[in-house]
């Protein structure tokens, strides 16, 4: 197998006929992590689609080894089942073992939550819901988009918990965000360095 | 397989979760039983034209589930997260025609079997009808999984479908009527025809759509 790695060279992401971003960089090697910084609608999030192949760069390569992980704003779960079955969808489909998805709702401290619907969870119960998707998926790459967003101190905690667990495993990590992330020595990319000039 | 299974069985268990299964069935229902109020009791007339009405009530429903077909996953991050994986659009499309089918056509079929009682149909002619919606009903599956990709991304898609899904959906109801007037077989044929072109093509032209709508 292939060493996890996560490469962009010179990349560019052209969205509605603007350029939101170009000449980003970044290599990441196993317990790699980036911070992508700057002011709404900069492409943080657009940039987080690029790396997981759900837009096509503009410009520049995008080169990843490993399986991929998204936590966007948007939950991807069945808000009629119960959290527990609606997270082994997934994981079937990732091939984990049921025993995955009870780590990862430990992780998140989500087991009393196990048998409540999707549709009946908090917003930051949906934020902690999003993160164990992605700990469950055991993908060694995550993107995550604002993970602290909606979070209490505690399950900042925990959040912090989950990557330096992922990272010591040799995982790579890119997260966008706003506030500070409980990160150990990121690579920070403010993405309004990038900025293409007004034509 | 197990991966085209597994995505099957999902879409099977929301479309009954959410009970859209029954849309179809009622829809059929109504058209057999309300047909008599307009055209009057007349058994001859209901025997003659019976079997194109229940055509037409089958082409309708189909049209009744496109816009829960797509567009909601669409919009819950849910193809995203099945494209992360990489699972190609045309296998989730695949999977999705599979538990579409067996969630339409099937209960149609069924359905049909009450209404062609109440549009005094004889048995022959029902089960050329049966013949006729099991080789016809994929084709309007599919037609409604197709146009309901190439709509998802679209405010008020539902109107649009039927704008969309009608035209394409003219031979189906000839040729689908066509079984019913006897001859040499060749409607039901073609009928079969269009069925696999339909069934072929949507895989790859809703996989296409998807894509696109990501942008």
């Amino acid at each position: 197998m292939r060493p996890t790695r996560l490469r962009l060279s010179d990349v560019a992401c052209l969205r509605g006929g603007r350029l939101l971003f170009r000449g980003v960089s970044l290599d990441l090697a196993p317990g790699g992590t980036a911070l992508l910084t700057g002011p709404n609608g900069v492409g943080k999030s657009s940039l987080l689609r690029l790396c997981a192949g759900l837009l096509r760069p503009f410009a520049g390569t995008v080169e990843t080894e490993g399986r991929l992980a998204l936590a966007d704003d948007r939950l991807a779960l069945d808000a009629d089942r119960p959290l527990r079955e609606a997270l082994g969808f997934w994981a079937a489909l990732d091939g984990a073992a049921a025993a995955a998805v009870s780590a990862s709702l430990d992780a998140m401290a989500l087991a009393p939550l196990a048998q409540v619907p999707v549709r009946m969870l908090s917003t930051g119960q949906r934020k902690r819901v999003t993160l164990a998707r992605v700990i469950a998926s055991g993908a060694p790459i995550w993107l995550l988009d604002e993970p602290g967003n909606g979070l209490d101190a505690a399950s900042l905690e925990l959040l912090g918990a989950a990557i330096a667990h992922h990272l010591a495993a040799g995982g790579i990590l890119i997260a966008a965000s706003h506030q500070p992330l409980p990160l150990a020595a990121p690579v920070t990319l403010s993405l309004a360095d990038y900025q293409a000039e007004a034509a | 397989m197990r991966l085209l299974w597994l995505l099957a069985a999902r879409d099977l268990r929301q479309a009954w979760a959410s009970g859209g299964l029954w849309l179809p069935v009622a829809f059929l229902l109504l058209v057999a039983s309300l047909y008599p109020f307009a055209v009057g009791p007349d058994a001859t007339i209901l025997r003659r034209t019976g079997g194109g009405m229940i055509w037409i009530a089958a082409l309708l429903a189909s049209l009744l589930p496109v816009d829960r077909l797509v567009a909601p996953d669409a919009d819950a991050g849910i193809l995203d997260q099945i494209a992360l994986r990489g699972i190609g659009e045309e296998m989730l499309v695949s999977a999705r025609l599979l538990a579409h089918w067996l969630g339409f056509g099937p209960p149609l079929m069924i359905a049909t079997l009450p209404a062609a009682a109440l549009l005094k149909l004889d048995g022959a002619t029902t089960a050329t009808l049966e013949l006729g919606l099991l080789t016809g009903t994929p084709a309007l599956a599919a037609l409604g999984l197709l146009v309901a990709t190439l709509t998802a991304g679209l405010r008020s898609s539902g109107a649009l479908a039927g704008l969309l899904a009608l035209p394409l959906a003219v031979p189906l109801l000839i040729f689908g009527a066509g079984t019913l007037g006897g001859g040499s077989g060749a409607a039901l044929k073609f009928l079969g025809a269009a069925s696999l072109l339909l069934v072929a093509i949507t895989p790859i032209a809703g996989g296409a759509a998807i894509r696109a709508g990501r942008d």
